[in-house]
């Protein structure tokens, strides 16, 4: 990293806009940020300097459009170090349903002028195109994640993944078990942990919104479900949610509904 | 003079407004020729891929539609649901989701009258650049966002997406040791908020009354804000379910937003159209506030909209304190509902506008058809023809930068949430 203060840039792609507010949601802190670093491009925030080489760029959203695969490239670039941050830049978002159905189906059947606006067949993963260094998981991420993702690059610490359960944090919590003990369908013990399990500790089961732990066990989720008198295609629909993309996520969700990609099934 | 300078002015990526959007701008001989706000937001086809899911995984998808405003996003699609299946919220949770939502009123006017319009008015790039020289407006401006997202956070766990909404209630009730702090808060940011409207108003504007119709939402006892019927300043009032009676919506060669249209024209949604249409049912301290703010209000000088947000936002503390302020948890936060077949209908008030959602619901509560209405798709045609009108006034022969700012400016004006507007819809077209 260059010894002036370091560039960042946050460049946005097909996206809902929810994780660049974990920056513009700070509040006073924000004012400290441009202390630690040099912000070149935030175009939602004013700075606009798309084609800046910086050493940090933070990438929102999922690649959708041929012009998204050239942004990117030259985000690539220009980028010492490129991080993606949220569900739809790390998985292709919860847009990527639309991976699962006829892209040009959909599109001829809903505009009137389909042709008139160019898009891929998929919504993908930033790193379905170039080379990530490090990704940040939540839909959306939060502030504490992208603020001590940057101290540990700034200060040249390597970054610690996240790959526990959030069964984990609900431990560390004392929360009674939503799956076990409250008999709710809950995602936990497949999903990554890093929201401080917000879920259970609002009186819910988890949604998966953080994507994929380590291991994804499907099979026994369906035992439990089961008793909670869930099927297979209400827990397929719990995998093809917000990070239907994710590969662990995606299989099991495709093993449930029985190779079948019919979610009206 | 130059009446015949030919001028191209193309602002590829517009800053500080949320999503992507540019603008295009043809002067030839004088006169406009192309103007078009573009939106290239992909098409993220949320309309089609909620199809197939259960309710309450609806109210969680359409919240990712836009960051800024996902607490508009889940009420519409709650009272939707809840107004389907026959369920009539008790006095408590109306109550509490109006809180909520003035949670979401207070962070995202916060956010845009400091972070993304007051740096056009003061001649800055950015809000970061601007605290340098106006420190205290931009602290105000970030600790009443928080306020906003925290209570949010009350009801939601987190502000981005929160987690506590569901058909029958909220999953969990906040507690009373959680609530008192916050009201706290609240009581102690009233004169800020107060200040702010003053603050606003002394901002220097541009003399540009244009001629528009309002649209907003209407209640007999309220500032509407989660519930009532459809009016315009023209003298529409219609149940919600009727919207498509009046309201258009078309494709556009260079968006990929649809714009509506009410009978054929473009009509305005938002703060200065509510306030236009609703101002009489403020609570008496605030409509105090407004009326001494040296603005008049109704106004249609589309330059007085950070004024309205203000006010709104002042509103919105005022609101929460006086709803928060006799807090008990209730003995039950939710009700189980039991879906039923048929078309569900829900409006209610986002930050920025009016957003209408319809949804096709099956016996069993999975959704079969889905259709939303942001605020940012029904403003786009308002927004072109007041570009246009603004630019004539200014003049045509201004400098390019004068040209691109006050383009910017308008847009601006209308808080475009861009990430919003991308939707689709099967719809008819009416070709002349």
């Amino acid at each position: 990293m260059s010894r002036q203060k370091p560039k960042l840039a946050v460049h946005k792609f097909s996206s809902c806009d929810g994780c660049q507010l974990a920056l513009l949601n700070l509040g006073e802190p924000l004012l400290q940020l441009p202390a630690l670093v040099d912000i070149v491009h935030f175009a939602e925030a004013g700075p606009s300097d798309p084609a800046a080489k910086v050493d940090i760029s933070l990438v929102e959203g999922s690649i959708s459009t041929p012009e998204d695969v050239q942004r990117i490239q030259q985000v690539r670039e220009n980028s010492e170090i490129l991080v993606t941050v949220g569900a739809c830049a790390t998985a292709g978002g919860v847009q990527a349903l639309a991976n699962f159905a006829n892209r040009n189906d959909w599109m001829s059947a809903v505009y009137t002028e389909p042709d008139q606006i160019e898009t891929l067949q998929t919504s993908n993963a930033i790193a379905d195109y170039v080379k990530v260094d490090w990704e940040l998981q939540g839909c959306p991420i939060n502030s504490r994640q992208v603020i001590g993702l940057l101290r540990d690059l700034l200060s040249g610490v390597r970054p610690r993944e996240e790959l526990q359960p959030v069964c984990m944090e609900c431990k560390r919590k004392g929360l009674i078990c939503t799956l076990v003990s409250l008999g709710e369908p809950c995602m936990g013990p497949v999903t990554r942990a890093g929201c401080g399990a917000l879920c259970p500790a609002a009186g819910r089961g988890c949604y998966g919104c953080y994507g994929p732990a380590e291991q994804v066990n499907d099979a026994s989720l369906l035992q439990r479900f089961s008793q909670l008198g869930l099927d297979r295609q209400a827990l397929a629909r719990r995998f093809h949610f917000i990070v239907n993309q994710a590969p662990a996520f995606k299989a099991a969700g495709e093993r449930l509904k029985g190779g079948s990609h019919d979610r009206n099934a | 003079m130059t009446a015949t300078r030919d001028i191209h002015i193309h602002v590829p990526v517009l800053t500080r407004v949320e999503g992507e959007g540019a603008l295009e701008l043809d002067v030839v001989n004088g006169e406009i020729e192309r103007l078009n706000l573009r939106i290239f937001e992909p098409p993220r086809l949320f309309e089609k891929f909620v199809e197939g899911y259960e309710c309450d995984q609806v109210i969680d998808m359409v919240a990712r539609i836009c960051g800024i405003c996902p607490v508009a996003y889940q009420m519409s699609a709650v009272q939707a649901f809840e107004r389907l299946f026959g369920f009539e919220p008790p006095d408590w949770l109306v109550a509490m989701r109006r809180v909520m939502y003035c949670g979401e009123w207070l962070q995202s006017h916060a956010l845009h009258i400091h972070l993304l319009a007051a740096p056009d008015f003061l001649g800055f790039d950015s809000a970061i650049a601007m605290a340098r020289d106006y420190p205290d407006a931009v602290k105000r401006g970030l600790n009443l966002q928080t306020l906003g997202n925290d209570l949010i956070g009350l009801f939601g766990g987190r502000s981005v997406h929160p987690v506590g909404v569901r058909v029958g209630g909220f999953y969990r009730a906040p507690r009373e040791e959680d609530v008192a702090p916050i009201l706290q808060r609240l009581r102690d940011a009233l004169p800020a908020t107060e200040a702010l409207v003053d603050w606003t108003a002394g901002l220097e504007f541009p003399h540009d009354e244009q001629a528009f119709i309002s649209v907003a939402l209407s209640h007999p006892q309220e500032y509407a804000i989660g519930q009532g019927n459809l009016i315009s300043g023209q003298g529409l009032e219609t149940d919600i379910s009727f919207f498509d009676s009046f309201f258009q919506e078309h494709q556009s060669p260079h968006s990929t937003a649809l714009h509506a249209t009410l009978d054929g024209r473009p009509y305005l949604t938002g703060p200065l159209a509510r306030l236009n249409l609703n101002f009489h049912q403020l609570p008496k301290p605030v409509r105090q506030v407004m009326e001494g703010c040296g603005i008049h209000f109704p106004s249609h000088n589309m330059f007085h909209s950070i004024v309205a947000r203000a006010i709104e936002l002042h509103f919105a503390v005022f609101e929460a304190i006086r709803l928060l302020e006799n807090y008990e948890v209730p003995q039950a936060s939710y009700t189980v509902v039991t879906p039923q077949e048929g078309n569900a209908f829900g409006c209610t008030e986002a930050p920025r506008g009016f957003l209408w959602h319809r949804y096709d619901v099956d016996e069993k509560g999975i959704v079969r058809y889905a259709r939303i209405v942001p605020p940012t798709s029904q403003n786009q045609g308002r927004i072109e023809e007041d570009i246009r009108q603004s630019l004539e006034k200014l003049g045509l022969d201004s400098p390019d930068e004068a040209i691109r700012l006050r383009a910017e400016q308008v847009i601006r004006n209308y808080d475009p949430c861009i990430s919003c507007a991308t939707h689709f819809l099967k719809l008819k077209l009416n070709r002349r």
